[in-house]
């Protein structure tokens, strides 16, 4: 199974490794990423200027536990979180910025489809909820942003990552894994109502 | 309310370990609906990584998800109990767990936008009180994060879309649909609780209250549980999976209660929590010491 030989990524994410992606590929992921949630996405939508090269980056989904442990910053927990909200500011983002990855979780759009081919970009999926799973995955904190403007969850954090497992949801080509499942599924609940076998008490 | 510091101790120790240690009734759920998964599949790798994920929280002793939620107290006292200190000594319990990072800076000023350092603020945590003719209290806990709680819904009886009528039939459809809308957005698998009938505010807070039921238990309601099972087995051909990435396992439970209603409303709300299904409670005596816990 394709699943069982995940694909290595690494930063920085070369146009070439992740054009070859492909959605439904199992990916681990190591290298510097770069956390953003609600605040950041508003704010570099917004025009807000960048304290990081984000060209062939990855932009993480995620609010982190982290707390101060002597000088430094430990990493308590860390998932994704969910990466609707963010669907509106991310073309712009990915255009201005460069940004090569996404990971989150949870449907994503048309919009992000979009972005997606016309930037040579992925969406990965993380396992939602898994925080201490992939709060291991953190090797180190490198560095923190906006933790003052934004508060401690919402901040940029600078995190290493080593073989943090994520599924390829949205390919380059913009084929998207989670619409896939989505329309089986509508389908599925149209036929299921529409069945000739009602709930009668 | 005599031990104001055993209390605060009690309520703490409640808080860590919804925060660290998933309930027995749910872990079980996720090892079974492993097996039924396909070896090599997404949806089976992903609840190893589940399974994995809660052995490691508890190893850790650290919060099973980053979103630690919103806190919801569920409180029996006996009858006369100060429930006024019992509030004050939870909320110290909640700023010292976030203190100690059992519990994420979770707690958002809506009009300013600032985050609140203690998770202590207007609507935070949330309580409910009930006297009961017993001797001691029993507290419940619930920890609901924002991923899943955005994905709940709520349909007003008839829904013509859905070709939902006021009966069994129709509350299928609403429940059908409700599953089909969230795909794995809530972090699936997840567990539904169903109200029907209620108002608009009743209605959410009965179909949240279903959360606190045993994973394996069945309505008392005869017709109730036989609609229970049917939907729970409907929502594994939707082929939904774990985080809505394939799979058969879209729910680990569903659990439906229902509340009287006024002749012209006819509401079905349906609340999602999420795999990471934080609950856990405890009967504690009057001077606020563990008797046993519960779950």
């Amino acid at each position: 199974m394709a699943l069982l030989k995940p694909r290595r990524l690494e930063y920085p994410f070369t146009p070439e490794q992740v054009g070859s992606l492909r959605a439904g590929q199992f990916v681990l992921v190591s290298g510097l990423v770069y956390t953003a949630r609600d605040r950041i996405h508003k704010y570099f939508f917004d025009g807000g200027k960048s304290p990081v090269d984000l060209k062939n980056a990855a932009l993480y989904h995620c609010g982190p536990v982290v707390i101060r442990k002597d000088s430094d910053w430990v990493v308590r927990a860390a998932g994704p979180t969910t990466s609707i909200r963010e669907e509106p500011y991310l073309p712009r983002i990915i255009k201005d910025h460069g940004v090569r990855v996404i990971i989150g979780k949870g449907s994503m759009g048309k919009v992000t489809e979009g972005a997606c081919k016309a930037g040579g970009c992925v969406y990965l999926h993380a396992v939602g909820g898994a925080a201490q799973v992939l709060a291991e995955k953190v090797v180190s904190v490198k560095g923190l942003y906006f933790g003052e403007e934004f508060g401690l969850a919402e901040a940029m954090w600078v995190l290493e990552l080593k073989d943090f497992p994520a599924i390829v949801a949205i390919d380059s080509k913009g084929h998207n894994l989670l619409r896939r499942v989505k329309s089986a599924s509508l389908r599925m609940g149209r036929k299921l109502m529409k069945s000739s076998d009602p709930f009668i008490p | 309310m005599k031990n104001h510091v055993q209390w605060e101790s009690s309520l703490f120790e409640l808080i860590r370990r919804t925060s660290v240690d998933l309930p027995c009734d749910i872990e079980q759920g996720l090892r079974r609906a492993c097996k039924t998964e396909k070896k090599s599949s997404r949806a089976r790798w992903i609840l190893e990584a589940l399974l994995e994920n809660v052995q490691k929280a508890r190893d850790n002793d650290a919060p099973l998800c980053q979103d630690t939620g919103s806190l919801i107290f569920y409180f029996q006292v006996p009858v006369g109990f100060d429930t006024n200190a019992l509030a004050s000594a939870t909320r110290l319990a909640v700023a010292r767990a976030t203190r100690l990072g059992y519990l994420r800076q979770n707690t958002i000023d809506s009009v300013s936008g600032s985050a609140c350092a203690t998770n202590v603020a207007y609507g935070a945590p949330t309580f409910y009180f009930e006297q009961c003719a017993r001797g001691t209290v029993d507290v419940r806990l619930l920890m609901k994060g924002g991923g899943c709680e955005n994905v709940g819904k709520q349909y007003s009886l008839p829904a013509e879309s859905l070709g939902a009528g006021r009966d069994l039939e129709g509350v299928r459809r609403c429940v059908l649909d409700a599953v089909v809308s969230a795909q794995g957005n809530g972090c699936a698998p997840g567990i539904l609780g169903v109200c029907i009938g209620g108002d608009r505010a009743t209605g959410y807070e009965c179909s949240k209250s279903q959360f606190l039921r045993k994973l394996d238990d069945k309505s008392p309601v005869k017709i109730l549980a036989r609609l229970e099972d049917r939907l729970l087995k409907e929502s594994k051909v939707l082929e939904i999976g774990p985080m809505g990435l394939g799979g058969n396992t879209a729910l680990l439970g569903l659990k439906i209660g229902s509340m009287s209603r006024v002749p012209a409303s006819f509401f079905v709300t349906v609340s999602y929590m999420c795999w990471a299904f934080r609950r856990r409670g405890a009967v504690l005596t009057v001077r606020g010491g563990f008797k046993k816990w519960l779950y």
